[in-house]
């Protein structure tokens, strides 16, 4: 395994960096909002990873409520924090659109908002995975993140169902795209779907080894005679 | 273009700075894996 890593890391690092040749470059440039709808090929694949991501931590805690498994409350941790990191693109990366498109930075419309408290909710997920030191927190995250899991579909369907200023769904919902587009796009999710994978791999790894030290912490502060423990912070 | 750059770069910012958080993380829980051997 730890030789397969590197050879994946500079294979999703080619495929990064051809993807943005590609919506740099090769993208048609659209017609009424020339080069700054470019941005949409970073904005769209971090949306759509981040839904994927939140999903899976909504399976996994699923998981971890059933079983218990250590296994799953890692991957469900994992998940989360690397899909707040690719919401936070999209929260970043949309208004720097709408400024040039709409002349504003943001308003509260429906996707918009919803899309803010989808990362407030999984914020708050890890603040109290970060912080809170009682033995139920796993079980209590899993609870926050089933609950949470329910806006990702809100988000998603939000500008299916209602009159909302954020441009309609570009494959599927009556919108329509360019095929050279479409290519440009699905490109870059694969990039970006690839570097997420690899991102909570090493987050995986990351925790695993975290927990195994606390452990052997945990176990040598039984051992040691009482007053001896100096102890260290996380 | 400026939109477009600032939008590129602040998605490469976000990514690398994360990144960044988990090297750090490794090379935190590295040195306390060699103080457990040193035990």
């Amino acid at each position: 395994m730890k030789r397969v890593f590197p050879i994946l890391a500079v294979i999703t690092a080619l495929l990064l960096a051809y993807a943005a040749y590609e919506a740099l470059v090769v993208a048609p440039t659209e017609q009424t909002m020339g080069d700054v709808q470019r941005i949409f090929y970073y904005h769209v694949p971090s949306a759509w990873t981040a839904f994927i991501l939140f999903f899976i931590n909504f399976f996994a805690s699923i998981v971890y409520l059933i079983r218990r498994t250590m296994k799953a409350d890692i991957i469900a941790l994992v998940t989360a924090e690397v899909g707040v990191v690719f919401c936070t693109v999209v929260l970043v990366t949309g208004p720097i659109w709408a400024r040039p498109v709409w002349g504003i930075w943001w308003t509260w419309d429906l996707r918009l908002t919803l899309t803010l408290v989808l990362w407030l909710i999984y914020v708050s997920y890890l603040v109290l995975r970060r912080f809170s030191s009682s033995g139920q927190t796993p079980l209590l995250a899993a609870v926050l993140a089933v609950f949470g899991a329910l806006d990702v579909p809100l988000v998603y369907f939000s500008i299916w169902f209602f009159r909302t200023q954020h441009p309609q769904p570009v494959i599927g919902g009556g919108g329509s795209i360019d095929p050279r587009m479409l290519h440009v796009l699905l490109i870059n999710w694969a990039a970006f779907s690839c570097f997420a994978a690899l991102v909570c791999w090493s987050r995986y790894r990351l925790e695993v080894l975290q927990r195994e030290i606390d452990e052997t912490q945990a176990l040598e502060a039984l051992l040691e005679p009482r007053g001896s423990h100096t102890g260290s912070a996380r | 273009m400026t939109y477009l750059y600032a939008a590129y770069i602040a998605t490469w910012l976000i990514h690398i700075g994360y990144l960044g958080r988990l090297l750090l993380r490794y090379m935190r829980l590295g040195g306390e894996i060699e103080k457990l051997r040193k035990k």
